[in-house]
């Protein structure tokens, strides 16, 4: 039985940020990588795109969801919902839960960091946010890693290290079967 | 030496200068990074929109200054997007400024607000100026045939 996946569509990142020059600032960032990007301005319109409609009492929702987002980047300082809030809510989700979140921030606060990264996040970026930093993503952009709310989540794919680090030096987990633009092509073959 | 040639020599004087004088710092060549043939105008277009912004906060901060009782909440508000901005697109004197603009704001020092506020806005008239130079000999170059050269 042989099984080959062919990474076809551009991975997904959904980018939340209230101030417009950091939008087209990490939306150009992630544009070299060549990810599709969907930029938004607020925590509730990040929800609102990722499905939840009503964000006070939302409920899991139902797998027939559009959107197929791969990674959310998220601005902390927002007025309204901050980026944590935003993190809180999307771990909370039954469907959301494992896609993975980043948080970026202009303030260098020790504990505002432990804290993004005890709820859930999987890095923490200090602004300005630059290309070393978004190569860091790769690895939670690999087909292995890659969880959408499509997913059914049947067959156990998730390797992902639950003690990353956030913020210091992320190893390259050197998968061989990745080609550089972290798009995985997995063939898997007995004979 | 022809004209493109001096030019380009007055583009790399003026250029260095900015970053040794200090109003620009690294996070200007991150920029100037992600500008290419796909992306020709990317720097222009990014500080633009910081030059649009900074004239709103600008004009914020003077009116919450002058409010009766002044929200300091407020103030530190825009003064934390007016930091994030000018972080964003390099301009190292401005965002040196808004740190210590915060401090006051803590302090709901009203006399160190308004002095910063004056110092923001004349660092950020210097550092558009000279951008707004930096860009014009830039076009000066494109438009005699040249090649702009590369900052490193």
């Amino acid at each position: 039985m042989g099984v080959i996946a062919i990474q076809e569509t551009p991975l997904h990142v959904l980018a939340v940020d209230d101030s417009n020059i950091d939008r087209k600032l990490i939306e150009r960032l992630l544009k070299t990588y060549s990810y599709h990007v969907t930029a938004v301005d607020s925590g509730s319109k990040a929800l609102e795109f990722l499905g939840l409609q009503d964000v006070e009492n939302f409920q899991s929702f139902s797998s027939n969801q559009e959107t197929d987002v791969n990674l959310i980047i998220t601005d902390y300082c927002m007025p309204g919902m901050t980026g944590f809030e935003l993190l809180r809510k999307i771990k909370e989700s039954k469907s959301l839960k494992d896609i993975p979140v980043v948080i970026m921030s202009s303030d260098n606060i020790p504990a505002r960091i432990s804290r993004c990264l005890e709820e859930g996040a999987q890095e923490f970026f200090l602004k300005p946010v630059r290309l070393s930093d978004v190569d860091k993503l790769r690895p939670y952009l690999s087909k292995n890693e890659r969880k959408t709310t499509n997913d059914d989540d049947d067959d156990d794919n998730d390797d992902g290290d639950d003690d990353v680090e956030g913020w210091s030096d992320e190893d390259e987990q050197g998968r061989s079967d990745e080609d550089e633009r972290g798009q995985a092509v997995s063939m898997d073959q007995s004979s | 030496m022809d004209g493109v040639t001096q030019l380009q020599r007055q583009f790399v004087e003026h250029a260095t200068s900015l970053y040794r004088e200090g109003y620009l710092d690294d996070q200007f060549t991150q920029l100037q990074k992600l500008q290419d043939e796909t992306n020709p105008d990317f720097v222009v277009e990014v500080v633009t929109l910081f030059f649009e912004d900074s004239e709103k906060l600008l004009n914020n901060l003077a009116t919450a200054l002058q409010q009766e009782s002044v929200d300091y909440k407020q103030v530190d508000a825009y003064v934390h997007q007016f930091k994030g901005s000018s972080s964003s697109i390099g301009a190292q004197r401005v965002k040196n400024v808004c740190v210590v603009f915060r401090n006051y704001c803590d302090e709901k020092n009203l006399d160190g607000c308004v002095v910063c506020l004056q110092q923001a806005k004349n660092e950020y008239l210097l550092v558009r100026n000279k951008l707004e130079a930096l860009f014009n000999l830039e076009q000066q170059i494109l438009q005699a045939g040249g090649s702009v050269p590369m900052i490193v």
